[in-house]
């Protein structure tokens, strides 16, 4: 008897935990420190991406705002798209991130607004583009500014993303430029002297981005090769020799020499066939740290000269096949410029 | 009542543990500043059996230079013999070892950063796959260890 009782409590714990979604599945505070805290503050108040705690913020949204946000992100500015996350999981993220602002968000009626979109090129022009950029594309960088000086407190966002328009109403564009974001560099632009035909001209223009949507490159990873390879016809000290020539005539500094195995075997055992040549470029390294501060991993840059079966053989990782990792269009740029740079000086030094 | 215990156990680290999706890139923040987590990345990379190799500055001269930069450093790690053996057999993923973590200050909390392992990975070479499996799990685990504090 009491055997069978144990089984019948075994039986419904195990009942338990395959039919429910788990504790850890459904967890609000859960789910936002494992997918969301990294960019947006453990309490919402940003970094890489921008502050979600604001309770103006908060106010001005709807839950369906949050949700579509989450599940397709902002193709091409960092903020990733949650695909694997279930309905149950995002609005459970939903509900944590409104627990820092409680009160009830603005129910926006869902008409749309009618403006003119011509005048509303114009105003943006003079009142928005200096922060949001040419056509929307949003500021240098994204989110807040912590530990790099940049030209905002807060980058402003993209407003011609597909993602941001897909999930921002038009009454939730026009409250946010009536009212402003406090604690944000985004004011009240009533207060700011335009009128609310204005804002809806304005708000008109920014709807028309959705007709002219930017042609994205895709997220996949193109899959040309992870690694750019080439043959030298040199010996190992002349290929070192050549590759910092040419390193220093792209106006890089070398940083480092070292082997492949440093750091790993006793001095005497590294393996002086595996050489790592370390460099850098601070303006460089400057500006794609501004636009993208993880990016830092793939920092300084690298070119690695090894002999094999009797060949000296030059290898980098090629950047335009790692940028895919950022979900960052301006990085991609800088990305492929720099896949050109590591080619033309490898090319310099082995040809 | 002793026999279900395994069975009941495996149950729950099923449950508990099939939250993790095939990130591209791996990301966690700590609450502990720069120099703290700096020791603590450390520590977890050592207690997985890898020896970090090397600590490099990614900020080098930027201050000298004039530019204004918080910490940021990448770890770079591995295991002796594996760096050997995938560096022989395998040139293309030369570029990509030891493995690393980049590690940078945001005020006074931490972030680390790195790309995950099954990207080494190749269709043509399907022996690799366990053996950044079992990368991608220590690395996995030194992120939640961070994200845990
Ligand atoms: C001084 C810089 C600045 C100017 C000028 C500015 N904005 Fe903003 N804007 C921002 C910032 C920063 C944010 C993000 C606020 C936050 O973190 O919530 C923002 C947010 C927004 C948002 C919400 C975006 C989102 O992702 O939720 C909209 C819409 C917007 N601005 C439109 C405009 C329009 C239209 C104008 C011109 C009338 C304008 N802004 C002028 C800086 C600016
Ligand atoms: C890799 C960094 C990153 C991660 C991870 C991330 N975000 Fe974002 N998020 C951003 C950035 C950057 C933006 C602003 C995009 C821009 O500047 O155009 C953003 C924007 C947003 C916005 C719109 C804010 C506004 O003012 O309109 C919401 C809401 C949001 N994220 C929620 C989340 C949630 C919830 C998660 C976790 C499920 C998450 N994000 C994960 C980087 C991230």
């Amino acid at each position: 008897m009491r055997l069978s009782y144990q089984i019948l409590s075994i039986t419904l714990i195990l009942a338990f935990f395959i039919s429910q979604p788990t504790f850890a599945e459904t967890n609000g505070a859960a789910l936002y420190k494992e997918n969301c805290a990294v960019c947006h503050g453990n309490q919402g108040k940003g970094g890489v991406g921008v502050p979600l705690a604001l309770p103006d913020f908060q106010y001005a949204i709807s839950d369906q705002f949050l949700e579509r946000t989450i599940r397709n992100g902002r193709p091409g500015r960092v903020m990733p798209a949650f695909k694997n996350l279930s309905d149950a999981q995002i609005q459970a993220i939903v509900r944590h991130i409104r627990s820092w602002a409680p009160g009830k968000p603005i129910r926006h009626p869902s008409i749309e607004v009618s403006g003119d979109p011509a005048k509303g090129r114009n105003l943006y022009a003079k009142h928005c583009a200096a922060c949001h950029g040419k056509n929307g594309k949003g500021g240098k960088g994204t989110g807040v500014t912590f530990s790099r000086p940049r030209d905002l407190p807060i980058i402003a966002p993209a407003l011609n993303n597909q993602g941001f328009l897909y999930a921002a109403s038009d009454q939730m564009i026009k409250a946010t430029l009536m009212n402003g974001r406090e604690g944000t560099p985004m004011v009240s632009y009533l207060k700011q002297g335009l009128s609310e035909q204005d804002i809806n001209d304005v708000v008109s223009f920014i709807r028309s981005f959705e007709k002219q949507a930017p042609a994205r490159i895709t997220q996949e990873p193109d899959h040309d090769n992870l690694t750019v390879a080439y043959e030298s016809p040199y010996g190992m000290k002349e290929t070192i020799a050549a590759l910092k020539r040419a390193i220093i005539g792209e106006n890089f500094r070398i940083i480092r020499i070292q082997t492949l195995d440093n750091g790993l075997v006793k001095k005497a055992k590294e393996d002086h066939n595996k050489i790592i040549i370390y460099f850098c470029n601070f303006q460089l390294l400057n500006n794609a740290l501004a636009v993208d501060p993880r990016v830092g991993l793939f920092l300084p840059c690298r070119i690695t000269v090894v002999k094999r079966h009797g060949k000296v053989m030059v290898y980098a990782l090629n950047p335009k096949r790692l940028s895919y990792l950022f979900n960052n269009d301006e990085l991609n740029k800088l990305c492929d410029g720099m896949s050109e740079v590591y080619i033309s000086i490898i090319e310099e030094a082995t040809l | 009542m002793k026999k279900f215990l395994p069975f009941l156990v495996l149950i729950l680290g099923l449950s508990v543990s099939n939250q993790s999706q095939a990130d591209d890139l791996l990301m966690a923040r700590t609450n502990r500043d720069f120099p703290e987590a700096m020791l603590k990345l450390q520590d977890s990379i050592r207690n997985h059996g890898y020896t970090v190799s090397r600590v490099q500055r990614v900020d080098i001269g930027l201050t000298h230079s004039g530019y204004v930069t918080d910490k940021y450093r990448v770890v770079f790690f591995g295991k002796a013999d594996l760096v050997t053996r995938l560096s022989n057999n395998y040139p293309q993923l030369i570029p990509y070892l030891p493995f690393k973590i980049a590690i940078f200050a945001e005020g006074d909390e931490t972030l680390i950063v790195a790309a995950n392992p099954l990207q080494l990975t190749d269709k043509a070479y399907p022996e690799l796959e366990p053996v950044m499996k079992k990368v991608e799990r220590d690395m996995l685990e030194i992120f939640q260890a961070m994200r845990d504090d």
